[in-house]
């Protein structure tokens, strides 16, 4: 206070360039001297303990049975190879769970903003119940309390020629037989003729302002087709049905326990989250929008699908990307329940095997890391694609 | 003599559309859909509720020392008062366990003293901050004033889950804060700091990081130097929760408009200044409801230290389940923890909607 104008205030210091300046190389040089630290303590840790550091042990045979893999492995395969197995595992769930959780979602979420009271306070109900429970409690209970209390083999629940037990869920096996190529030609030959319909469709539409239900027309040309060909070829599947006998079901496709457990939860889960973003999704636009359309004349649904969900999305869409990216990190709680996905076999046998904490632990953030990448990268351009041009 | 008017009393509505029976009608059974839709769902509470009910307490069993007792053919409730001193506590020893309860008393008498109006508000709020965790830490620990030692491999239960929660939600938050403007700075190098510590932990699951500070940390530190198990997890929980923080606090900064950051230089306020008294109370105050999310998310993930070998309060709802005297009281456990979880993250999300409608002041004018 003493002098307004002196001069020591533009001294180097008091410069906030320079300060910005200082501050960040401290900073750099901070994370720099942690990272050196950190990396010799790792150095000489290794070298003390004897481990050899690289991804040798990927050729080593891995000796431990995967319970679910879709790609051939057995015991005597590599390491390499197991972790290819439970990279398609967590794949494999995190998709269907995807779906699985984005349907739920949906449903769940128009259900809470029904007009039925009942209807709404069930949803209401069932979201708060599942958003406040850990997934993991909910994985332990589907899977040790539901899955692990249904009967032993022998005495199987049976729909039609579908079989529910303690093993899991069996269902017919489709086998394909000779000619079934000409099936799958036909299949494609269906769809690409009904993307045709959708195109012309749409352009007569644009022309001369006439309607057609090309999607429902669409879905009978591919169902039809497809069952023409079928019986021209003459039904050129047969089913492996699965066949229970006193310990063991024979036959058949099986979806395992720890594989069921995990979906449900994953997507029971997930699909309360969903719901509650569609729910504020619909909520945020404005009501005038749906009074304009049906004084232009539009029909209800209509409406929805033209006016109100487009809009909708907009604001949907973000939060629904972080919701697929939570769910693909919340697969590896597959672990605690033995579902062989990445972190039980990588980071879980592997690891305890050859001791190799560094790569296995690195591998797995990476694959994590290129994962979530790539679900946001696609979710942003859907986004672009649907957000708002304005002029 | 003059004809005068004389109106009739209106009619009352009919009935149908006032009370309960015009209700029923709108939201029951206003279209077919709507008609079909109440049935299905009266039919699924029909099959779900009377089980529930008649399983969870008309046959329950109360009292027993083994499922044995447990004949009612309804939930074995016994399971969980037997073992409801582990749950709560874990293993530590059942003679100690009164300083835990001493150490919750004592902070619960605390923050009821805000309600006190004569209190120093800012006085109370740093013994809470500071004062407190030291005294927490030697009764839960022990080793002083003839305190018996209780080793951290000891805790568990309820108590180690909201020991993890709590101190993860403290610590957490001010980390986040400063990753938060680290990330909107306009220093090149910090933000580039901020913004790849922030997504390499998002981008990565809790449990990669748990497993990281259970195997990995012991090699990154030099021979001799190792600290515990509890301590690492307690690392890992507060850096991943504090990269999502970061991020939500981010929306709120971003939320203020430019206005108020120049308003603020204009004053002539530092950096620290505008930031403390001008942006953050006003960017916090708009993502109260995206904090609260992630601190129950940080509540609900602490159930993950199990997976690392901690026995936090479903690690020990797991363990009690293996107990020969009790098999086939899964369902019980998990119903239990399940409701104790849901009360606490539901509790959670409803002080936060009150805490908003409280703090609801600004931007709207009157």
């Amino acid at each position: 206070m003493s002098d307004k104008t002196t001069p020591s205030n533009n001294s180097f210091l008091n410069d906030a360039g320079n300060r910005a300046l200082i501050f960040q190389i401290v900073l750099l040089a901070m994370v720099v001297f942690a990272g050196y630290y950190l990396f010799s303590n790792l150095q000489s840790n290794l070298d003390n303990r004897g481990i050899s550091t690289g991804f040798s042990f990927f050729n080593e045979p891995a000796g431990f049975p995967i319970l679910i893999h879709l790609i051939e492995y057995t015991e005597a395969n590599t390491y390499g190879r197991a972790f290819f197995v439970a990279l398609i595992n967590t794949f494999v769930i995190s998709l269907l769970g995807i779906v699985l959780a984005t349907i739920i979602g949906v449903i769940m979420g128009l259900a809470r903003l029904s007009k039925n009271w009942l209807v709404a306070r069930l949803a209401t109900v069932y979201i708060e119940t599942l958003r406040n429970i850990p997934l993991l409690l909910q994985m332990f209970f589907w899977y040790f309390a539901v899955l692990a209390a249904l009967p032993a083999p022998r005495d199987s629940y049976e729909f039609a020629d579908f079989l529910l037990n303690k093993r899991g869920i069996y269902s017919p096996n489709p086998i394909a037989q000779d000619g079934f190529g000409l099936v799958i030609f036909g299949f494609i030959l269906s769809i690409v003729a009904s993307i045709g319909l959708v195109i012309w469709a749409k352009k007569r539409q644009t022309k001369t302002g006439l309607w057609f239900p090309a999607y429902w027309s669409s879905l009978g040309v591919i169902v039809g087709v497809t069952l023409l060909f079928l019986a021209v070829s003459g039904f050129p599947i047969e089913f492996d049905l699965p066949q229970k006998s006193r310990f063991n079901v024979t036959g058949g496709m099986v979806l395992p326990p720890e594989f069921v457990a995990v979906l449900v939860a994953l997507s029971t889960y997930t699909g309360a989250f969903i719901a509650e973003i569609v729910r504020a999704g619909i909520l945020s636009v404005n009501w005038g929008q749906t009074e304009a359309a049906r004084s232009l004349g539009l029909r209800d649904n209509l409406t929805q699908r033209l006016i109100v969900l487009p809009q909708a999305l907009r604001v949907i869409i973000p939060p629904l990307t972080s919701q697929y990216l939570n769910l693909a990190k919340n697969s590896s709680l597959g672990a605690a329940i033995a579902y062989p996905e990445l972190v039980a076999v990588v980071m879980g046998t592997t690891l305890n095997q050859t001791g190799q904490a560094i790569e296995t632990i690195g591998l797995c953030m990476l694959v994590y890391g290129s994962l979530s990448l790539s679900i946001s990268v696609f979710m942003n351009w859907y986004n672009s694609k649907m957000s708002l041009i304005e002029r | 003599m003059a004809i005068i008017f004389k109106p009739s009393p209106s009619l009352p509505p009919p009935v149908a559309s006032v009370g309960a029976v015009a209700w029923v009608r709108q939201n029951l059974f206003s279209s077919p859909l709507n008609i079909f839709l109440t049935l299905f769902s009266l039919y699924l509470m029909y099959l779900l509720i009377p089980p529930i009910i008649e399983w969870g307490f008309i046959n329950a069993t109360w009292e027993g020392t083994s499922k044995a007792a447990c004949t009612g053919g309804g939930a074995c409730w016994a399971f969980i008062v037997v073992y409801f001193d582990q749950f709560m506590y874990g293993l530590y020893p059942e003679a100690e366990t009164w300083r835990i309860n001493l150490a919750v008393i004592l902070l619960i008498v605390m923050v009821g003293a805000f309600a006190i109006k004569t209190i120093n508000k800012l006085h109370l709020s740093l013994a809470i901050i500071f004062a407190y965790p030291v005294v927490a830490y030697f009764l839960f620990a022990g080793g002083i004033f003839g305190l018996e030692v209780v080793e951290t491999s000891l805790w568990g239960g309820l108590f180690l889950t909201v020991l993890l929660g709590v101190i993860g939600i403290v610590a957490s938050f001010p980390l986040g804060v400063v990753l938060a403007l680290g990330r909107r700075s306009d220093m090149p190098i910090a933000r580039s700091v901020c913004v790849v510590f922030i997504e390499t932990i998002r981008a990565v699951p809790l449990i990669t990081i748990l497993f990281m500070a259970s195997v990995m940390i012991p090699l990154f530190l030099p021979e001799g130097l190792n600290f515990n198990k509890l301590l690492r997890v307690l690392i890992g929980i507060t850096l991943f929760s504090a990269a999502y923080m970061a991020e939500v606090v981010r929306g709120g900064l971003q939320a203020i408009p430019k206005g108020q950051y120049e308003a603020a230089d204009a004053m002539g306020l530092t950096y620290w200044q505008s930031m403390v008294l001008v942006i953050l109370p006003q960017a916090l105050k708009l993502v109260i409801p995206g904090i609260v999310n992630s601190f129950i998310a940080l509540f609900k993930d602490t159930t993950l230290v199990y997976i690392v070998g901690m026995f936090d309060f479903l690690g020990r709802i797991q363990a009690a389940n293996h107990d020969a005297n009790w098999l086939g009281t899964t369902v019980e456990g998990y119903a239990f923890a399940g409701f104790v979880y849901w009360a606490i993250c539901f509790g959670m999300s409803r002080y936060s909607m009150a805490l908003e409608r409280k703090l609801e002041t600004g931007h709207k004018r009157n």
